[in-house]
């Protein structure tokens, strides 16, 4: 039986009983990192990376969590587990599963370039590797980080000279801690979404630094915005609650804006192809660096991208999960 | 230390390489993501102040629809591309759906780490060359594309390849254009649109020439004047006898000119169209010298009571065909409804009132004597009451509505309210449930925006029509939500969904067409509204289409 099955519940470790980010209520759930995709309600006990204890408890509630550093084994019914940094967001890792001298790695949402806070990538050899497929064609090559900074330092700053604040929607868990330095380089007027705040507020009480920002106060008078970048999750794109940054301009940071079409589409002013994801290099490297035999593909171009695996010789299948809802758009990308 | 600054600031200013394909790109990249027309405007006014004379020629040109001939496919393209980044063909399929545009997917494809940075060509360099090698052997072709590629940055390679495969669809109207130019050379909007029109070869024109000299080009046609349609009662546009009615027609809007005794036939979309319609030839030597009317090409015939007007489908059938067989005359015939008159004797009408250009208009089409040309019948009324009787009866002579024009009006340029309004009746409408999705394209590639929609025949389902527009961007959300998750099959980019979802299609009209499986062709179909309040068997019939057809489609 193979170490890892694909089941309606999810990813599940029949020998060690354990289902890794279950999208159903389980007994045991070990999670690759906070975002709602993958860490659900419901389970009767939750592993984690220590980084992502105090995000899952935000987000669910008070339960029972367990955590693990990077690279700290722990056994479970007998299968040795141990988690790895994924470079996703802070806390992400993969799980890396051992049975017998078989390995398989999950690699929940990972990105292989460095963006100095969520944990460098960790290539970990394996069997099997279990990989996202976000961006998985080769139309998506991101731009380096640094210089998708100065593209949004240069807008922030367009944006003010014609008087204008500066919208920047952002995942509240991810891109907004990652763009946070940057606009601080250029302004220290920054105000936040309640759901961006909450996420810094519990970052920084675990102990990450980041620069001052405000939470946005319902009742305070329009005027109290002028020349101001204003972080936002997506939920809040062309809501109301946007209304009272008049005049503003609208950025967009998902890689999703790689697309022409998905920025015009959008009605905003500018998009910026920054992602947690891996884009198609990023995927292959990681691939290849896994050494792994076999090749299972979710979430994403998971179809396309498994296919180009099999004609390079990289056996591959694709597995339906639920996941990164399909293609849609979804927060966090 | 401010003066420091001021100091840094200025030694910047030292002029830079002006006029470069960067700039271009930069330009056309503002251009397409900006959504507010000022900044729109602000941008073009920026580029024709800084490019250089022969990129801002091409600039008008190519934004104007006089894009140099296509030299390269788009099969050769793709097959360099994919020869270039060693990938499967099915793959590059793939990231076109995704991408929706075959210059963008290209400039995606293309890796950063095969460029080979030269000093920068402007605009008008890559044209020349694009029309150079129009001749030239493939693998001169190629040799030139494969290298700009290597040269170029994404954004610099999407607008290169742009400039080859098509238009490009960013939008910036023409009339936004003419003002930025009107903003930069400080002539009137109207004398810069006038300018800029008619038969020029950018290659052969300079920037001064086109805008500043007077030009002696006799096809040059006037801007047309467009009206908006109306909103809310037109009781509010003040007295009825303030007001021209006629009917608005479904055919092509154009232009017939004389001058220096040589007739010209322009299309609104500035395409010169003259040899299309032998049917017009005859008022080269009927019409005075020195005219230009405005009205509509449509398909039509004499009749006992004037003109009778024929379904768009069939003028259809002379569009796009470069020679026109006896039996198309035959069975497609074009007349032309006279609007106005726009110059007459040499001079430039368009000042003077309706009414003065109307009473001429009369006196020129009356001499003519034709088969072929109809004055625009005025529909008389006292009340507007009375306007909004007759103007229900519309569809039964193929009209689209009514137009209210103000007697006193001047002939403007471009679509402007106030003065002409354009009241169309209400759309057919017909229930229909989706039952093909695919992705749609630019804007909203990666969208299930672009479905087909059927109606029942019994048990059967059966489709009828495509619709693409409508709905707002959260519905085609919705609707993208439920086809990603209620597909049944998918055949290439297109999916079979559960037919479950309901919508109003609204259509202008209605033909008999052998080409459809339905037997019917709609005119200008798109979604009214999500029927969330319907059930999938509340649909309309296909003898409900038939009985249109029978009615309307004759």
């Amino acid at each position: 039986m193979a170490l890892i099955q694909f089941t309606d519940k999810g990813l599940y470790c029949a020998e060690g009983n354990f289902y890794i980010d279950p999208w159903q209520p389980v007994d045991k759930a070990v999670i690759t990192h906070a975002h709602s995709d993958h860490a659900r309600w419901g389970s009767k006990s939750y592993l984690c990376h220590t980084f992502t204890k105090p995000l899952l408890q935000q987000r669910l509630g008070d339960g029972n969590y367990e955590t693990l550093e990077w690279g700290q084994p722990v056994f479970i019914n007998g299968v040795k587990v141990s988690l790895h940094p994924a470079g996703h967001i802070i806390g992400s890792s993969q799980i890396r599963v051992e049975r017998n001298g078989d390995v398989w790695v999950v690699s929940g949402d990972y990105k292989t370039e460095n963006d100095g806070i969520s944990g460098e990538f960790e290539p970990v050899k394996c069997n099997t590797f279990i990989t996202e497929s976000t961006f998985g064609l080769p139309i998506y090559n991101w731009k380096k980080q640094a210089d998708i900074f100065i593209d949004i330092q240069n807008w922030i700053k367009d944006c003010f000279e014609k008087n204008a604040n500066a919208v920047i929607i952002a995942y509240s868990l991810g891109k907004a801690q990652r763009i946070i330095a940057p606009i601080a380089e250029v302004t220290s007027n920054i105000h936040a979404h309640g759901a961006v705040w909450n996420i810094f507020q519990t970052l920084k009480s675990s102990g990450f630094k980041f620069p001052d920002i405000n939470r946005i106060d319902i009742d305070a008078p329009k005027e109290k915005y002028k020349n101001a970048v204003i972080i936002a999750p997506p939920s809040a794109e062309a809501s109301l609650w946007m209304r009272r940054f008049t005049p503003f301009e609208v950025g967009v940071c998902s890689g999703w804006m790689q697309v022409r079409g998905n920025v015009r589409r959008r009605n905003i002013d500018a998009g910026f192809a920054l992602s947690d994801h891996a884009d198609w290099n990023g995927l292959l490297q990681a691939i290849e660096a896994t050494e792994a035999s076999k090749v299972f593909v979710t979430h994403g171009f998971q179809s396309a991208f498994s296919r180009y695996l099999n004609e390079k010789g990289i056996e591959s299948a694709e597995v339906k999960t639920e996941y990164g809802n399909d293609e849609d758009a979804v927060e966090g990308n | 230390m401010d003066e420091m600054l001021t100091y840094g600031e200025d030694v910047n200013e030292v002029p830079m390489q002006v006029g470069g394909m960067s700039l271009f790109a930069e330009l056309i990249m503002s251009l397409g993501t900006s959504t507010k027309t000022n900044d729109k405007l602000e941008a073009l006014s920026n580029y024709f102040s800084v490019a250089g004379d022969k990129d801002k020629v091409w600039m008008i040109a190519i934004f104007s629809g006089r894009r140099p001939r296509r030299s390269v496919s788009a099969a050769l393209l793709q097959l360099w591309c994919l020869e270039l980044v060693n990938l499967p063909q099915w793959l590059f399929a793939e990231c076109y759906l995704t991408v929706g545009d075959l210059a963008e997917t290209i400039s995606l494809l293309i890796p950063p780490e095969i460029m080979v940075p030269k000093e920068e060509q402007p605009l008008h360099y890559y044209i020349e060359q694009l029309i150079g090698i129009e001749k030239q052997s493939e693998e001169v072709k190629k040799q030139f594309v494969i290298d700009s590629w290597r040269q170029m940055n994404q954004q610099e390679r999407f607008v290169f390849n742009k400039l080859i495969t098509g238009n490009f669809r960013i939008g910036v109207s023409q009339q936004l254009m003419v003002n930025a130019l009107s903003k930069v050379t400080e002539l009137p909007a109207a004398t810069v649109a006038h300018r800029i029109s008619g038969n020029w070869d950018p290659v052969m024109t300079t920037f001064s020439a086109l805008l500043h000299e007077s030009n002696s080009d006799d096809s040059k046609p006037y801007p047309f004047y467009l009206a908006y349609a109306i909103e809310g009662e037109p009781a509010e546009l003040g007295l009825p006898h303030e007001w021209q009615a006629e009917w608005k027609w479904d055919g092509i809007r154009g232009q017939i000119i004389k001058r220096n005794n040589e007739l010209f036939v322009w299309s609104r979309g500035e395409e010169l169209i003259t040899e299309k319609f032998p049917e017009y030839h005859f008022l080269k030597d009927k019409l005075p010298d020195g005219i230009v009317m405005d009205g509509e090409i449509i398909s039509g015939r004499q009749s006992d009571e004037g003109f009778v007007v024929l379904p768009f489908a069939n003028l259809q059938t002379r569009i796009g065909r470069k020679n026109i067989s006896k039996k198309q005359l035959q069975e497609a015939p074009v007349i032309f409804i006279a609007y106005d008159l726009l110059e007459y004797n040499h001079e430039d009408w368009r000042e003077k009132t309706m009414q003065e250009r109307r009473t001429q208009l009369e006196q020129i089409v009356a001499d003519l004597q034709s088969s072929e040309v109809f004055l625009s019948p005025i529909i008389a009324f006292d009340m507007w009451a009375e306007l909004a009787a007759t103007r229900v009866t519309a569809r039964l002579i193929n009209s689209e509505g009514v137009m209210l024009k103000r007697k006193s009006s001047a002939y403007q340029v471009g679509r402007k309210r106030g003065d002409w309004w354009k009241w169309k009746i209400d759309p057919l409408t017909i229930d229909a449930v989706m039952i093909y999705a695919q992705k749609g394209s630019g804007r909203r590639s990666n969208l299930y925006t672009d479905y087909t929609f059927a109606v029942k025949d019994g048990d059967k389902l059966v489709p009828f029509t495509k619709a693409y527009s409508g709905l707002t961007d959260k519905e085609f959300g919705e609707v993208d939500y439920f086809v990603k998750r209620n597909s049944l099959e998918k055949f290439g980019p297109v999916r079979t969904v559960k037919p479950e979802l309901i919508f109003e299609i609204a259509f202008e009209g209605i033909a008999a067409s052998n080409r459809h499986k339905s037997g019917v062709a709609l005119r200008f179909p798109r979604i009214n509204r999500w029927r969330k309040d319907k059930k999938p068997d509340e649909i309309n019939t296909l003898d409900d289409l038939k009985q249109m057809l029978e009615q309307y489609g004759k």
